[in-house]
This record gives structure tokens, C-alpha cells and sequence, in this order.
């Protein structure tokens, strides 16, 4: 369902588009000085040291120092802070964003579509196809409409609800992959290169090591690999995951706990799904005797990145919309204004300027500081921080 | 192209070298030999000059792919291969060209370098709507001329010889000869019958490792022939069947910059192969490599270079005489027949017999070492006399123990991508010293730091760039670094002046400030000492 869309009345313009160089040059220095959006000061939402904020309902998104009101996105860690008073989610998002808050911390639900008015701003969650609860934030204050995407991806996922389209006025997305290198194969593809992986290493006598991100990436993989292949085991950082996917009615096939044990019994035939940081602890890999080493990330498209992390194997399979995802993404909202945060923020305010839409930068502070271990923004390490960093 | 493109894709994608020869060997059991020759030739380091200029190709992917052009330049900062990037951002790809590789070669990069412009578009436009994203990739970096693989020769040599089932010593000296990527040639190759080498070969290079320990550690000083290390390039030089042929180390036929060797080659007696250093040589003494530089590639060299520029043939070895191959004798044998061979030569021969280092004990060595600079010589070569003449660098009977290096600490200043693995991050460093306020540049390095060093510097140049010229950041001057290098020369074509002979990161200095780092008037005095 579409979310109702009134043309705004009150459009304030914004300053005189910058160049592309003075963009580069603002994202060089970094990290952003809070409040240097000067010209969003009287928006909806507007950029503070805290994180993105909605005066007009007393609330913030996604907020990056604890807060009073903070609305969650989807739990990964460069979205889901601990410390705030409280947090509202969805009901799917509830039970895997508890882990990563302080015990006891009060998570409210709010249910895709529903309506919750705070003040005079009337706030709802929509999904944002990005993993198991995570939704998109849409804000109406006095007919003006706002949508802050979150992370999204608009492929099909058997592990959480499909991204929906916001009609608004102005949309804050995502850009982690806002570069036209960035296209995804259909994922049937993806996981049909993976099992053909799993069963030559099988074939070798090697144990196929899988890494992923903890939450989502690993789930989704778990749901589309063949099970009947092998026995599959999980790291200790995957497994609560599965068990609450599990809890939501996802399908997740039987895992083991890769423990040493589990290990040893399994050597040479396994699939060892694992966040990317376990190939970095000494004797973590030696476990499972000789393995093939993969990734399964939308960083995997560029070579480098697969031949500088020293593995054998990089699938191109990503939780974040890809070039042709984030446009079809805009172009549905039917936002003349587009905030941009995440990744190639310069580039893709850049373009969508030349095609004639109103486009700024947003900046986070999360941009090169992502969880290595469980964040989801993609770069994993330095380098590929770097490389998914503006400049 | 399949193959071909399968056998790229797998070598890249791992790093055992077991299964890179596995990789090969069913590469070319299974390609026909008109293919194989083609990727035998790409695999061994040969490759077409550049056939299309990378910049009309962006121009016409981003007309293809409706991308503003500077767009197509970020995703290229993004990705840090040309080949690459423009493989990714094109539309759709095809269902694969089913055109094997040596008409890949003859019908879709030959015809390019003679096409005209909107010859040369149809053609390419017409191979990118057959190609799949891979075989794109494969053939962007054909006719750019930058295809590399991360693939040794060792390791192709012994892929061969296993599908030939010959010894990979044999492949290895057929494959440093002379062939041309043809079916024939190819089949020669490999070709079971070992009897009749072709008489053109080299013998593989012996190679010394450098010295770890203590000289001491060798043992008894008197199983040991040491001489000077010289600082030119190694060559073999060849008579046989009447014919004289000259190989350098890269095992590139060089005969024809090379008059005095074809001289020397007159005088020598028929079916020998000398092992030696190709030298400029004047007085007794060696001049820098850099008048040497002058001599490499030229096919014409005029008489006045001839004149200020001349070379002999430092000669360390003899490998073969009267057609016999001398390399399983001990050194000690093989270097009394050189002396014999040298004795029969006239005196102007473009020929020198390696001098032995008489000091009795490691000590005096070790102390004659240090001044090897004065002599031109960049230290020893230490070989077991007992030793035969190897295959490649083996540990143990061959090392050089070399001066230790000229040192600087310099700030970075500019910094470009590096390649390969590397091509997505800011491996390749432009250093400067200071001359008044100001850095001036004096060399540029790229190797010697660890990945997380390398790692680290390369979020220092985003997060620092002052200005950009096309591929080359500038930054802020702010990273110390000590540079390592063999030696200094007066250079008219470098700003300082000065040019730095094999300059490398030893160190980063982060104990130190931009202002601690050394004057380009220190360099300038250094330059003279060593001048002399
Ligand atoms: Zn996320
Ligand atoms: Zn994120």
C-alpha cells in the first residue's frame, strides 16, 4: 500500500546547489561539524550532534548518542545505539534489537502501517526489505511528508518483509552502493554458485567457510543455500540470530554450533557460516582442517577487495539496494527532495542533481567506523571503509 | 574465450599454487594448440602495446551505459582498474562468445590496431553485446595492453611439462627460447622428444639470495669464491652454429643493442655460453647504471653512444663449451675453464674476467666490503666453489651480500594507486625534502610497508587530500618515512637534481615530525662524497 502523498505547501527552498569540489571538499574534512547543514535547521528533520532529529515530534532516527525518543531503523550496529530511554521498532525488529541494547532498555512496537501521532507529527514504520523487521520511517508534520530509509534493498528475501515504496516530499536514502558498478545478479544465481562451491570443496575435502555478516546476511544465506548439501555449522555470533528468525516463523534449516567438537566431526564436508572477524582469530580457521574461504558481500564485485582480504571465494550477494535499486527507490517516492547518507553520498547527490532533483548530502558519523563484526554497512576493515568512503 | 576467461578467473580466485598448476594443466590439456600458444604467450608477461586507448573506451561505455562521464572516473577511483570498471558498468552482458582465443586475437584486437575510429567502435560494441562480464574483463585488459596474472613462470613451466610429461628443466629452457604463439610452435613445445634443444636457448638464470646471517655462518672462508656484485644487468651471451645471441635475465633477446657482444661473439670459439653482467665500462671501472639505461631497448645505437657509453660483459661463468653443458660441474672447474677460454681472447675484447676477492679471512671480507662503493660494486657475491650452476634462486650454494643502503626521511607528499591486488588503495608514494620552506620531491617508492601499514596510509591520503591531478593525490605533508636506496646520481630531468637509484620505504617514522625530515642540501653533499 501507498502511503498518501499531498504536493507540500510550505517548500522552503534551500540554499544555491554547492559544486560537486565544495561537496568534496566538506566530506574530506570529517568528521562532520553537527549542525554545518545550515540550511535543514528549519526542516522536518534536521542534522544534531545527536543524530537526525524531528523537533516537531520530539524524537530522533536512528541517533547515534543515547537520546530521550530514538526510532530504530533495524538493529545493526551502525543504526542501533545503546543508552536511550526509548526505543520504538517494529514487532519483527523488537526481538533482535533487544541483544544489542542494555538489558531491561524499554523497546515500544509499532506495526507496519500503523500510525502513531506524537505531538503534531504523525510517525509510521514501513519495510525496508533489508532484514527481519527493518523499516523505514516516515514522518507527516502539517502535510509535509518525510521518509528516512534506513538500509533497504528491493530484491526479494525470503527472511523479512519486502521493501515498500513511501510516496513523500522529501526521502533521506541510503547509498552505500551509489555507484553504477554496483548492479546485482539475480540471487537464485548467487546461491546456485554457492552450493556448486560448497559441494566441489566437499568433493576436495575441504571445509567451505562462509562469511557474513551475524545478522540478516547470514540468515538469508542459511534460507537459500541447499541444506540437503551438508551439515551446515554456525558461529557463536550467527546462532542466536537463527534462533529468533526462527522464533518469527523465518524457515532456517538445522545448524550446528561450530564449536570444536562440531568441528571436527563435520571437517572437510561442512558449510561454516561465520562473520567476516573469525578468519582473523588465531586458530578459529584450524578447527576445520583445510577449508575455502568466502564472503558473501555486495563488496565482493570489485576484485580488489576480494583478493586484498586473501580469500578464495567472493559472492556478490548484498542486503542494500544496488545502482539500479536506489534509483527505482527514489523515483518511487516521488520526492522532489533527496537527502543522501551512507557510501558514495558525493557521487549520487551529484547525479541525481543532474537529473534535475534537489539532492544534498547528509552526513553520519558512522561513515568509516562501522562494526567490523556485526555491522552491516558493508566495509569490514579499514580498507574497504576507505573505499566506501566519500571523497 | 570461454576457456581462456575460466582459466583467468580461476587463477585469480585463489591463492595454492597447486591449484593454479591444476588450474593450467587443464587448460592446456584441453585447449587446442593454436589457443594454448595465444594464452602461453599472455601467461608468460607478453603482451600486445596498448591496441585501444583506454580513454575513448570510457568515453564510449559511459555513451553505452547513459552515464555522465565523470561518473564513469568515480566508480573507476571506486574500483582502481580500467579493465574492470569498464567491464562492470557496461549494460547487459551477452551470452558468451563462443570465438576461441587465437581468433579472439586475429578478429577482435588484431583488426584494431588498423581500424579507423568508427571502425574501431563498431567492432568493440559489437564483442562487449557477445561478451559475458568476465570475458569483457579478460578482453578490455588484451587490448589495453595491461593483462597480468598473478601466475609465475615456475608455475607455468611445470603446468607444461606435466601435460607434455617432459622435465620442467627442459620446459623451462624451451620456453625462455624463442617461439611464436602459433599451433606449431606450440606442439614443438611440448613436444616429448628432448634430444634436440633449439641451439637459440638460454640456460635458466642461477639466482643468489641475499645474505641473512653472519658471513660467518657460511663455514670456512676457503670453500668460498667470493667476487663484486656489479650493478648492471645480467646477460648470457651464446656462440653457437656460427650465431651469437644475447639473453638478459628477463629473458629478453637483446642481441641487437648489443654490437660488442656481437664483436665479442666473433672471437669466441663456437658452442659456448658465458654467464656475466653487461657493464658500461670505462678505465677499469664501471660507469653508473644510469649511462647504462641509455643503452636498454634501442635497436639503432649510434656511434657517438657507442663511444660514451661502451659494454663488456663482466664475465662470472662459463655454462658451456664445445656444445657440452658444463652447469653440473663444481664452480671451482667451471671457472679454471673460463680462465683457460679468457686467455685465448685479444685484449680489446668487450670481455672481463670477474676478479676474485683474495681477503684469507671473513674479516678482511668484511672489511674490503666497505668499500665497495668506491669501485663501483654494490657489495659481494658469495658462491660455494663446490656448487654447480642451479636452476633458478635456490638457498644455500649462491648468496649476495650487499652494502647496506643510503638512508633519508622524507615526508609524503603525492600519492597514486597502486596496481593489481593493490588497485584499489594508495600504494604508490612521492617523497620530499626540504629545500627552504618547501618539499621538493625526490623519489617515489612503493614497496617496503606491511598491508596494515599500507592499510593505514591509505585512509590517511582520503582523509587528506589537498588537490587532485588526475590519478595523483596530493596530500598533507604529514607522514614521515624513511627511505632506503643503492645510490644517488645527478639528474638533469629531476627537479632536486638528484635521482635516487632503487629507492624503497624502510621505515615509517611516526616517531617524527614533517620538520625532522632531511634537507636536499644533505642529499646534495651525499652526491658529492659518492662522486667523489
Ligand atoms: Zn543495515
Ligand atoms: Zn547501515
Amino acid at each position: 500500500m501507498l502511503a498518501q502523498c499531498r504536493r507540500a505547501k510550505t517548500w522552503r527552498p534551500t540554499e544555491a546547489p554547492r559544486t560537486f569540489h565544495q561537496l568534496q571538499a566538506t566530506n574530506l574534512t570529517k568528521p562532520p561539524a553537527c549542525g554545518s547543514i545550515q540550511h535543514m535547521t528549519d526542516d522536518l528533520l534536521r542534522l544534531t550532534p545527536s543524530g537526525l532529529y524531528c523537533a516537531a515530534g520530539d524524537f530522533y532516527i536512528d541517533p547515534w548518542q543515547p537520546v530521550e525518543r530514538a526510532v530504530i531503523t533495524h538493529a545493526h550496529a551502525d543504526h542501533a545505539r545503546p543508552g536511550s530511554q526509548r526505543y520504538l521498532t517494529t514487532p519483527t525488529g523488537a526481538p533482535v534489537l533487544a541483544p544489542r541494547l542494555d538489558p531491561g532498555a524499554s523497546i515500544r512496537t509499532l506495526a507496519y502501517g500503523e500510525r502513531l501521532t506524537l505531538h503534531d507529527v504523525t510517525l509510521s514504520l514501513h519495510p525496508a526489505g533489508h532484514l527481519l523487521g527493518s523499516a523505514q520511517v516516515r514522518v507527516e508534520h502539517k502535510g509535509e511528508v518525510w521518509v528516512v530509509s534506513g538500509d533497504y534493498k528491493l530484491e526479494p528475501d525470503q527472511t523479512c518483509e519486502p521493501f515498500e515504496p513511501v510516496r513523500c516530499h522529501t526521502f533521506i536514502t541510503e547509498s552505500t552502493f551509489g555507484l553504477p558498478i554496483y548492479r546485482w545478479q539475480p540471487q537464485a544465481e548467487v546461491f546456485a554458485e554457492i552450493n556448486e562451491w560448497w559441494r566441489a570443496n566437499q568433493a576436495a575435502g575441504r571445509t567451505s567457510v562462509l562469511y557474513a555478516y551475524a545478522l540478516g546476511k547470514a540468515q538469508r544465506l542459511l534460507a537459500g543455500i541447499d541444506p540437503a548439501i551438508g551439515p551446515i555449522l554456525v558461529h557463536g555470533a550467527v546462532l542466536p540470530f537463527v534462533q529468533r528468525y526462527r522464533d518469527a516463523g523465518i524457515d532456517q534449516p538445522d545448524v550446528l554450533y561450530a564449536n570444536g567438537e562440531n568441528a571436527r566431526a563435520h571437517r572437510g564436508r561442512a558449510l561454516v557460516v561465520a562473520p567476516p572477524s573469525a578468519g582473523g582469530m588465531a586458530g578459529w580457521l584450524r578447527k576445520f582442517g583445510p577449508a575455502s574461504q568466502a564472503f558473501a558481500s555486495g563488496w565482493m564485485t570489485i576484485r580488489g577487495a576480494r583478493r586484498r582480504r586473501a580469500i578464495d571465494r567472493g559472492f556478490v550477494l548484498s542486503d542494500h539496494a544496488d545502482w539500479p535499486g536506489l534509483l527505482a527507490a527514489i523515483r518511487a517516492t516521488g520526492a522532489a527532495r533527496i537527502g543522501v547518507t551512507h557510501g558514495y553520498t558525493g557521487q549520487m547527490v551529484r547525479y541525481l542533481r543532474e537529473q534535475g532533483w534537489q539532492a544534498e548530502v547528509i552526513p553520519t558519523r558512522f561513515e568509516g567506523e562501522p562494526d567490523a563484526e556485526i555491522g552491516d554497512a558493508g566495509p569490514a576493515d579499514a580498507e574497504e571503509r576507505a573505499s566506501g568512503e566519500v571523497d | 574465450m570461454r576457456l581462456f576467461t575460466q582459466l583467468y578467473t580461476e587463477l585469480d580466485e585463489t591463492n595454492r599454487t597447486g591449484e593454479k598448476v591444476a588450474a593450467l594443466v587443464r587448460y592446456f590439456a584441453a585447449a587446442p594448440a593454436a589457443d594454448a600458444a595465444w594464452a602461453l604467450y599472455f601467461l608468460t608477461g607478453q603482451r600486445f602495446k596498448r591496441v585501444m586507448s583506454a580513454t575513448l573506451l570510457r568515453t564510449w561505455v559511459a555513451e553505452e551505459a547513459g552515464l555522465p562521464r565523470w561518473l564513469v572516473e568515480e566508480s573507476y577511483d571506486a574500483v582502481g582498474d580500467v579493465a574492470e570498471t569498464l567491464a562492470l558498468l557496461l549494460p547487459e552482458q551477452g551470452d558468451g562468445s563462443d570465438l576461441p582465443l587465437h581468433r579472439i586475437v586475429e578478429e577482435r584486437i588484431a583488426p584494431l590496431r588498423t581500424l579507423d575510429e568508427a571502425g574501431q567502435r563498431a567492432l568493440v560494441t559489437r564483442t562487449w553485446a557477445e561478451m559475458t562480464t568476465p570475458q569483457r574483463f579478460v578482453w578490455h585488459k588484451l587490448i589495453t595492453g595491461s593483462f597480468r596474472v598473478g601466475v609465475g613462470r615456475t608455475l607455468v613451466v611445470r603446468a607444461l611439462a606435466q601435460v607434455a610429461g617432459i622435465d620442467p628443466a627442459v620446459m623451462a629452457h624451451r620456453i625462455m627460447g624463442a617461439w611464436e604463439p602459433t599451433a606449431a610452435d606450440f606442439r614443438a613445445l611440448l613436444d616429448p622428444d628432448t634430444q634436440q634443444a633449439d641451439h637459440s636457448q638460454p640456460y635458466p638464470f642461477y639466482l643468489a639470495y641475499p645474505l641473512e646471517g653472519a658471513v660467518e655462518s657460511l663455514g670456512p672462508r676457503d670453500a668460498w669464491q667470493i667476487e663484486w656484485k656489479w650493478d648492471g644487468i645480467r646477460a648470457q651471451v651464446i656462440k653457437r652454429q656460427g650465431d651469437v645471441l644475447v639473453w638478459t635475465r628477463g629473458e629478453d633477446l637483446v642481441t641487437d643493442s648489443y654490437p660488442e657482444m656481437q664483436a665479442l661473439g666473433a672471437v669466441l670459439p663456437d658452442g659456448v655460453v658465458l654467464d656475466g653482467e653487461l657493464l658500461v665500462w670505462q678505465e677499469g671501472a664501471p660507469l653508473p647504471f644510469n649511462v647504462l639505461q641509455q643503452r636498454l631497448g634501442r635497436k639503432q645505437i649510434s656511434a657517438r653512444l657507442l663511444k660514451e657509453a661502451p659494454v663488456i660483459l663482466m664475465t662470472y661463468d662459463l655454462l658451456e663449451v664445445a656444445g657440452a653443458d658444463l652447469r653440473a660441474l663444481p664452480l671451482a672447474a667451471r671457472r679454471a675453464r673460463l680462465e683457460q677460454l679468457a686467455a685465448t681472447l685479444p685484449a680489446d675484447a668487450a670481455f672481463a674476467l670477474s676478479p676474485i676477492v683474495a681477503a684469507p679471512a671473513w674479516e678482511a671480507v668484511a672489511a674490503l666490503r666497505e668499500a665497495s662503493r668506491e669501485r663501483g660494486a654494490e657489495g659481494f657475491m658469495l658462491k660455494r666453489l663446490a656448487s654447480s650452476y642451479g636452476v633458478g634462486r635456490v638457498k644455500g650454494d649462491w648468496w649476495k651480500w650487499k652494502i647496506d643502503p643510503f638512508t633519508v626521511d622524507a615526508v609524503m607528499i603525492y600519492a597514486q594507486r597502486g596496481h593489481g591486488r593493490r588497485a584499489s588503495l594508495y600504494t604508490d608514494y612521492t617523497f620530499g625534502v626540504w629545500e627552504g620552506d618547501e618539499l621538493t620531491p625526490i623519489a617515489k617508492a612503493y614497496s617496503g610497508l606491511t598491508d596494515e601499514e599500507i592499510r593505514q596510509v591509505d585512509a590517511f591520503v582520503r582523509g587528506h587530500t589537498t588537490e587532485r591531478f588526475g590519478p595523483v593525490r596530493a596530500v598533507k605533508p604529514e607522514l614521515v618515512f624513511e627511505l632506503a636506496f643503492e645510490g644517488i646520481q645527478a639528474s638533469s630531468r629531476h627537479k632536486s637534481g638528484i635521482a635516487l637509484r632503487f629507492p624503497r620505504m624502510a621505515r615509517w617514522r611516526r616517531d617524527k615530525q614533517p620538520a625532522d625530515a632531511d634537507t636536499l642540501a644533505t642529499l646534495q653533499s651525499l652526491l658529492e662524497s659518492v662522486s667523489r
